[in-house]
């Protein structure tokens, strides 16, 4: 007799058939920082950083406040918002590239502060995509059975890796969080994600030196660079073609859309992107850079949340989200607004 | 099809009119895009990229940053066009 015929069966779970987005959460750093206040040392003017980035200001936080706080905040208002027991949500994913402490994660201490405490919980690093990639997770350990309502997160607080001198990318930068709640439902409100990642361009955007770099004195504090020219052909021509599997997988066209959020990386990305794209006038483009700015893994829900604030009438539709940035990596899909 | 010197400026020309709105006239040989027609790194992309597609070559962003004047775009484009 083998083995296998006396080991006992093992039972392997299988989860709803759909999920959805329940609620969005936001939380913004608590200054609003306009562009006078960062142009001395870049020897720069309002103007031209307007003109670049359609940026007119930034929030970042306090010195005081951290991802964790942003986080918590953002999750707590999705919970509140989506009908769901704190304590039924078993899975918290944060996306966050400016944690400064390698461990515990935030979203363990998430967890436990907005009374999810035992949930699983675990940070996700993927940049500007984060968002997007947890999405992904949540939406696939539902359905797999893994857990019944996962909260995630994207949260980021840039100012603390920001070089004031740099002129690539660090007045581009806000902190702030954005979060939703993922549950089951009777109708497919998660289209599939087309991701993926090219590490043959990691020299393109991301941190400047080590940590152990910076400990042996052989570096200043790193901080996020940029070579804008390279980032700005990827992130438009190279993700419409994402953009585009994302709606083609999902089953639907551009003209199908309420919204679209694109990762919140500059305007003039998001104007060319648009452009590309071809997205009729009926189509709602997030904007929330003019006056968050780049807010990384936060962007995407912190954009979606003042969409539905200011405009309503999305609400029910259809939004194609994509996120893409420092590995590379990109994640898109398309989702059913709450 | 090869396209000529010519050929070449007055497309790229074409092209700089549609990204920045600068007069086609403005657009010589000599002109540095930074400089003279005052043509940001993100605008140039943009450029760069339609041009690629007009004229059916390549241009590496590494190549991108030796393009200092429109006559350097177009010796990069006749001489590399497939």
């Amino acid at each position: 007799m083998s083995t296998s015929t006396i080991r006992p069966a093992l039972h392997q779970p299988t989860g709803p058939a759909h999920t959805r987005i329940y609620a969005y959460g936001a939380a913004r750093g608590e200054k609003i920082v306009p562009n006078d206040d960062l142009v001395g040392p870049i020897d720069s003017s309002d103007e031209w950083i307007r003109q670049r980035t359609g940026i007119v200001t930034r929030t970042r936080a306090n010195a005081e406040t951290t991802a964790i706080e942003l986080s918590t905040d953002a999750a707590a208002e999705a919970i509140a918002r989506s009908g769901v027991d704190p304590a039924d949500v078993d899975a918290v994913i944060v996306a966050t590239i400016s944690n400064p402490k390698q461990t515990p994660s935030v979203s363990a201490i998430v967890a436990d502060r907005v009374g999810a405490n035992p949930a699983a919980a675990y940070d996700v690093n993927a940049a500007c995509a984060g968002f997007a990639y947890a999405v992904a997770q949540a939406d696939a350990l539902i359905r797999g059975g893994a857990a019944h309502y996962a909260v995630v997160v994207g949260a980021e607080k840039l100012s603390d890796v920001v070089d004031p001198t740099d002129r690539s990318i660090s007045f581009l930068l806000g902190d702030g969080a954005g979060a939703v709640v993922i549950g089951p439902s009777d109708y497919a409100g998660i289209g599939p994600t087309i991701w993926g990642s090219d590490g043959s361009k990691s020299d393109a955007v991301g941190m400047n030196h080590t940590l152990v770099e910076f400990r042996d004195g052989l570096a200043p504090w790193p901080t996020l660079r940029q070579e804008g020219p390279t980032v700005f052909r990827w992130a438009v021509w190279e993700m419409v073609k994402v953009a585009r599997q994302a709606l083609e997988a999902a089953g639907v066209e551009a003209s199908d859309l309420a919204a679209f959020v694109p990762h919140q990386a500059n305007m003039r990305i998001i104007d060319e992107f648009a452009k590309q794209l071809g997205l009729p006038e009926s189509v709602v483009i997030a904007r929330d850079i003019e006056t968050t700015g780049n807010t990384s893994a936060a962007s995407i829900p912190l954009a979606t949340h003042r969409l539905l604030e200011e405009h309503p009438e999305v609400s029910g539709g259809l939004a194609l989200q994509i996120g893409f940035g420092a590995g590379l990596v990109f994640g898109a899909q398309v989702i059913v607004l709450p | 099809m090869a396209f000529s010197n010519d050929e070449v400026l007055a497309g790229l020309a074409e092209l700089i009119t549609d990204e920045t709105g600068i007069s086609a006239d403005e657009v010589a040989l000599e002109k540095s895009f930074t400089d003279d027609l005052d043509i940001d790194s993100i605008s140039m992309m943009t450029i760069v990229v339609n041009a690629e597609e007009k004229f059916g070559v390549t241009i590496p962003d590494e190549e991108v940053k030796n393009l200092k004047t429109v006559g350097d775009a177009v010796t990069f484009i006749t001489t590399n066009q497939g």
